[in-house]
Formats: structure tokens, sequence, C-alpha cells
């Protein structure tokens, strides 16, 4: 059995975009999403990347939507797409061979607090018997096996900003081990929630460029002062790469490696030598069976933090030997969208490989000198992409790289 | 039927619960109507928000038609606003 992955569905709900081709027009034309956020009004960082037009009573009906959090509508909409382009059809699949693993850092936080609200104005019996099935992390892969029929292992990873990417490596697993035939992939996140935005902004996590939110999120520019929080889902559909050529699926690229770290250094600030990141990228490398010159662009985590983005510059310096390949943080244009970015990362990395188009990383007005790399700005660059390296770094000090390549 | 109570158990199910209005009648369960258990404590928690009578968790288990629900709640001396709901 060949361990060769094949991504052949692509569903992504981001602050670019509703919809792969609208999320990746958004993402190209380099103009950041950053935002007032009215529902944040009375928290010091009053700014988000949110997905504006998003209304889950539209997209999924009234009586579907009031049960499920925001996270789990924003995952369930790019499951719909990605499945619908992988022209696999879920009424008549095997389900027991198709899992779903999508990652998560948060959960239902949106109701956590609105159903906190009620418990302190109105008592317990108040509260609704929703809660629990809406704000469990795990209930968006919950929700995706009940509508597309999909009876396989079915979890959720939680590594915060990794996530995404973390479940996307364990799909590749449970392909490669022959669990399942079909996994349905990717991250969601809906976080930006009076409380948690606070507690980010506590943690100086955040840019402080309230006055000016759309040059906010200006990822490896010298005049970063933190992250733009942001909501989105996004989903990939992997098969075994036989499996997607003898049912005559059209291949968008493929799932090449991946490797997974632990900085074990302290539960937020990144290890200034990169140590656990190395690990990460030189794993990846090596499942890849390909080394640093194979890479022809890394979509970088860039969160646009200060620390970040130095010590992500300084790691791949030094695993590139200085000879980097064109680097880009879509970041600058979604904001950070926590446990969904690792998902709609590696999606955006699949659409550079199939347009030969690298976008580039908004708000790049004056790159930091202590930074060197090859940084795309301004306007997509064209480019012959075959292999693209994604990295993806959380609180915690998880780390998840993952290399894609052309089919 | 119509009444009072009957409406605004009619309004919270099609503005709260997304039951299409097509679907409503008084012999209609909340089982007809896609309503789990899950659903039924929220709609005794909706009813006591709205009409001031509560409902309790044995009492919710055991509605079934939206005829014996509003027999139920006007028992309880449910009372409805004049005006629209303001939740």
């Amino acid at each position: 059995m060949t361990t060769d992955i094949a991504i052949t569905g692509l569903g992504l709900v981001t602050p670019a975009g509703i919809g792969v081709d609208a999320s990746w027009q958004g993402v190209l034309s380099g103009r950041s999403a950053g935002a007032k956020d009215p529902n944040l009004e009375g928290i010091p960082i009053d700014i988000s990347c949110r997905v504006a037009d998003f209304d889950g009573t539209e997209q999924l009906g009234r009586k579907a939507a009031r049960r499920l959090d925001r996270f789990v509508q924003l995952g369930l909409v790019a499951a719909r797409e990605a499945i619908a382009d992988s022209g696999l059809d879920p009424q008549t699949w095997d389900g027991a061979r198709v899992g779903a693993v999508m990652g998560c850092g948060m959960g239902g936080a949106g109701t956590w607090e609105t159903q906190h609200t009620t418990l302190l104005e109105k008592g317990p019996e108040r509260v609704s018997p929703l809660l629990i099935p809406m704000l469990i992390p795990n209930m968006v892969a919950g929700h995706i096996a009940i509508e597309f029929n999909a009876n396989g292992p079915n979890l959720v990873t939680a590594t915060a900003c990794t996530s995404g990417a973390t479940a996307i490596g364990v799909a590749r697993d449970l392909l490669r081990t022959g669990a399942c035939d079909v996994v349905i992939t990717g991250g969601t996140e809906a976080g930006l929630t009076p409380l948690s935005i606070a507690a980010f902004g506590q943690m100086h996590a955040l840019s402080g460029r309230v006055d000016d939110p759309a040059a906010a999120s200006r990822p490896f520019d010298a005049d970063r002062d933190g992250f733009v929080a942001a909501e989105a889902g996004g989903v990939l559909i992997l098969e075994r790469a036989d499996d997607a050529a003898a049912r005559g699926a059209t291949v968008r690229a493929r799932l090449l490696g991946y490797g997974a770290s632990a900085d074990a250094y302290h539960i937020t600030a990144p290890d200034p030598d990169g140590v656990g990141v190395g690990l990460a990228i030189t794993a990846a490398l090596d499942s890849a069976g390909i080394t640093p010159r194979d890479v022809d662009h890394i979509n970088a985590h860039g969160t646009s933090t200060p620390l970040n983005d130095a010590a992500e510059g300084r790691v791949i310096n030094r695993i590139f030997d200085g000879d980097t390949p064109p680097v880009t943080s879509t970041k600058g244009v979604t904001g950070h969208s926590l446990g969904a970015a690792g998902a709609i990362e590696a999606a955006f990395a699949v659409l550079t490989i199939q347009h030969g188009r690298i976008p580039p990383t908004a708000n790049l007005d004056k790159q930091d000198p202590e930074i060197d790399l090859d940084v795309v700005s301004g306007a997509p660059r064209d480019a012959t992409v075959d292999v693209v390296m994604s990295n993806s770094f959380g609180f915690g000090g998880q780390n998840g790289v993952l290399v894609l390549a052309s089919a | 039927m119509s009444s009072a109570v009957y409406d605004k158990v009619k309004e919270l199910l099609i503005e709260k619960f997304g039951v299409a209005e097509d679907e409503i009648s008084p012999e209609a369960t909340f089982s007809d109507l896609d309503l789990d258990s899950l659903d039924l404590v929220e709609f005794a928690l909706a009813a006591e928000e709205e009409m001031g009578v509560r409902i309790s968790d044995e009492e919710a288990e055991q509605l079934d038609t939206l005829n014996d629900t509003v027999k139920l709640l006007e028992q309880k001396g449910a009372t409805v606003e004049g005006e629209a709901s303001h939740q």
C-alpha cells in the first residue's frame, strides 16, 4: 500500500471570504480583514478578523443553527464545501471507512460566556441543556459524522494554534495505517468573545493598533506589535493516492510530510533557540523524504507577534542554512484563527501550488531588519511551486509542520 | 385551536426553534417537529421566560402534542402579554 496521500477536496470559511475561491482571492489581494468588532465593545482590544458575512442561520437553517456554536457552524459549512469538491458521495460511501479529525483550540467559547451570564443573572435552572453539546470542542467532528454518515474514527485535536495542522497529521496517519479510506480533516475556531479577547489582551499577545485595525496584523514587519484574533473554518479531504486515482478523483495536491514536536520550554513564549520548532521542521522534511533544498515556498506561522516572527525567522535560517525559499504569512490578511490556522494555511498552500502564485504578506511596509527572510509582499508572486512547508506553533509549545506537494 | 397561549407557543417554535409555520398544528407532537428531549427542556425554559409558568422536567418529558402542552400551560395560569415578546 502506498502511503502517498492525496488532497481531493477543500472547503474554506475565512475572514478573507466564504468559500475556497473567495478566500483565495481575498488572500491574494493582500488586504487585511482586520476591523473594529462591535461584539468586543468595551474591551481594550476591540478589533478582530471576523468572517463578517457569515450567518449560521442563513447557511444552515434556524433549526440546525440554534443548536450549534459558531465554531461548529464554520467547520460544518467548510466540510460541506470540501466534500462536494472531492466528488465523494456520503450517501453511498462506506461510512465505517470514513474518519473525521478536526482541530480546535477553544471550543464553544461564545456559548460558555452567554450561558454563564444566564447562570449569574437568572440562576442555574435557566441554563440551557444544550450548553454542553454546544461547547465541547469534539462536537465539530461529531456533527460532521452525523451529517455525512462518517462512522470511522472521530476526534478533535487541541494543540492551541497548531490544532489544525495536528489534525491533518493525525488524519494522514489514519490513512497510512489503513484505519480509514477517507478522512475529513481541518480546523475551526470561533473564539472572538469578550472574555477570551480580554484575556489574550492581558497576555499582551494582541496588536494594540485599535485605531488602525486593517494595519494591525503585519507579520515580519519592523512595527508589528501582536496578532489580530480571527475566526475561521477550513477542511481538507484526504485519501490514499492510489484510492483517489482508482476512482478518477481530481487531486489538488499531495500531503507529503508531517512533523510534530514540543518546545518543552515555556507555556506561551517560543523558545528563542527554536529547538522544538527545528525538530518539527526536520521531522516533516524527513517524513516527506526531502531536503530543505526541495522546498519552494514556506507558508510561515508568522503571527505578527514580536517574539514569534523573530524566532521563526531564526529557525528557518538555521534549517535552510541561509538559503531560504520565499516566505509568506497569510495571517496578514486573515489574522490569527488559532485552532483553524494550520488548516486554512494548509489549504492556502495547496492553492499556491495549484495556481503557481504565492500570496503577499499584508502590511509588510518595512521588514524587520533582524528577520533575514525573502518575505513576499505587496502583490502575489508568480512562481513554480511544487513543494510548500506550512508551519504552525501553539501555546503550550506544540509545533506542527506540514509538507504539501503538487499532485 | 386559537388562544393567546397557543399563539405564543407557535411563535416560540417558529422564532426560537426554527420550526416551519406550516408544520405546526394543535395535533402535532414535538417529535413530529424534530424536537428532541434537550429541545423540550429548552422549550420549558422558554415557556417560563415568556409566560411565567414553570414546567418541571418530569412534565416536560410527558409533553406530547401542542394541544396538550397549551392545556398544561393554561392550567398553570400562563399569561401572555398583549405585545410581542421582548426577549
